[in-house]
């Protein structure tokens, strides 16, 4: 018994170590100069606009990747095709990849000077990088796995009797879709759109390097953190922290629940 | 398929081939820098070590979440995956803030390489917890009951028993922790000061050399990291398989 209690202290104390006193610490920091002057360091317009822009990457991100990883889902488990492992190992691939090499990436693809399309793109007006469609590009690419996975061991798990039955039943494809193999995958999709969205919230490393970090106009909330950081301004740096924290937590929360729904 | 060619596929053939931009002898150049080596060396020195102690306190973590019992265990269990919400660049202001140079308990660690170890201990977290805990639910306690009425020791039952049987979930875990640790960005950047020769990871390193316009240099290293991320994955794949193949 002793031995067990002795594990338990080990336990949580490297959890509060590295996890709950950090967190409770930022929470302090932000309202040291009391909650006045924290809330108005989140509602200057640069504050307003970087939390704008951070929910336009969300708005748009999130919706494309859960339609792209449900057909991707139901690509990988239920249709037989040349490719079929090689497409389920490059879904995985935003995970091996450094969110920076991902910027990287982006930028030689879309970049105006060296990017492949960059030029031709620049040409009809259009720029990727250093404004919004590069930053939303860069967050799709983080963001890409996260419904394909949760979505998969679903899908294998239901099998496709109902299916099937629904189809001896008349019904066509986009009605078996619509009628049975949505309703029967729906927590699998709603556990990825929560990751999706907390990913998409929270990406750093890749916006910031196709961003150009204008502030004002493509500085997003994590930018804003850390530019508000880097000019000393810790009071801002931490209540916009506590903000995306608190979205964080809400993330959490919508977790469990759905784990619990889930379970009924 | 179009999707991801043009959201993943396509810019990352960009980067090989950028690599590659001045001919291999460039590229060689430009990974065999010296600032650039030492970069990678940190890099995966760290996640190695990251790796370790992930695996050791991981499996703690589970092993307490799963066959022990107190108050507010749920909540416990839900903060493991705070890590994975929290925006990187929050996580680092966070640590910064415990131990960093306002430190309340004075233990200042900014700018040394314990925060490059730190900061990626604390985005790993959930990898190796997530993995061992479902596969300690399903252990089945009768077997090691009949170990101990046998009269092996607790010690005995963890390594014949309990051990072999989690392997492979913390070996999986590790991996995924390992790739997401040498390919880490946000949280460092503020922790660590970006030191060259001393606290700059890869990642960073990468970051620099973008920003001053050296792209070549640039992508020869993403690939290196990208090159390593793959094998470690392949790699620990395969001893997953491998140490669950023993176990039957």
């Amino acid at each position: 018994m002793k031995g067990r209690l002795a594990l338990r202290v080990v336990a949580l104390g490297y959890l509060t170590l590295l996890l709950g006193i950090p967190v409770a610490l930022v929470f302090v920091h932000a309202f040291d100069d009391g909650i006045a002057a924290a809330w108005e360091a989140v509602t200057t317009p640069e504050a307003q606009h970087a939390f704008w822009l951070t929910m336009i990457m969300v708005v748009v991100a999130v919706p494309l990747n859960t339609i792209f990883g449900v057909i991707c889902a139901l690509a990988i488990v239920r249709q037989r095709f040349r490719g079929r492992a090689l497409l389920n190992a490059a879904v995985d691939l935003p995970f091996a990849v450094s969110p920076v090499v991902v910027g990287l990436a982006l930028l030689l693809v879309y970049g105006r000077r060296d990017g492949w399309v960059g030029e031709w793109l620049a040409e009809r007006g259009i720029q990727v990088i250093f404004s919004t469609p590069g930053m939303i590009l860069a967050t799709m690419f983080v963001s890409l796995p996260f419904v394909v996975r949760e979505v998969v061991p679903v899908l294998r798990e239901i099998g496709t009797e109902q299916e099937q039955a629904a189809a001896t039943l008349g019904a066509g494809p986009m009605q078996t879709f619509w009628r049975v193999t949505l309703p029967a995958i729906r927590w699998g999709v709603a556990y990825g759109v929560v990751l999706t969205t907390a990913r998409a919230l929270g990406e750093f490393g890749a916006v910031s390097v196709v961003s150009g970090k204008i502030s004002g106009q493509t500085q997003t909330a994590t930018l804003f953190v850390e530019d508000r950081f880097q000019r000393f301004d810790l009071t801002g740096a931490y209540a916009a922290s506590v903000v995306l924290a608190l979205l964080a937590l809400l993330t959490l929360v919508s977790m469990n629940l759905l784990r619990r729904e889930e379970g009924r | 398929m179009v999707y991801l060619s043009i959201v993943a596929l396509i810019p990352i053939a960009a980067v090989v081939e950028a690599s590659m931009d001045n001919g291999f002898d460039s590229f060689w150049t430009a990974v065999t820098n010296e600032q650039a080596l030492s970069a990678l060396k940190l890099t995966v020195i760290a996640s190695l070590i990251v790796v370790v102690i992930n695996a050791v306190t991981g499996t703690l973590i589970a092993w307490v979440l799963v066959r022990d019992d107190f108050p507010g265990k749920s909540f416990v269990n839900s903060t493991i995956d705070l890590p994975f919400a929290l925006p990187t660049i929050v996580a680092g202001l966070t640590l910064l803030a415990l131990y960093g140079p306002d430190s309340p308990v004075g233990l200042d660690l900014a700018f040394t390489r314990a925060s490059v170890v730190l900061a990626l201990l604390f985005v790993t977290l959930p990898f190796v917890v997530r993995a061992v805990q479902p596969v300690l639910l399903e252990l089945d306690v009768e077997m090691e009951e009949a170990a101990e009425s046998l009269g092996a020791t607790r010690v005995t039952v963890f390594r014949r028993i309990i051990l072999p049987t989690l392997l492979p979930a913390i070996i999986a875990g590790g991996g995924l922790a390992f790739a997401r640790a040498i390919g880490e960005f946000g949280s460092l950047v503020l922790i660590t000061g970006n030191l060259p020769f001393k606290t700059q990871v890869a990642s960073v390193f990468i970051f620099g050399q973008v920003e001053s316009d050296n792209t070549t240099g640039a992508a020869a290293v993403s690939v290196v990291l990208l090159v390593i991320a793959l094998v470690v994955l392949l790699f620990f794949g395969w001893l997953s398989k491998r140490a669950l193949r023993h176990e039957g």
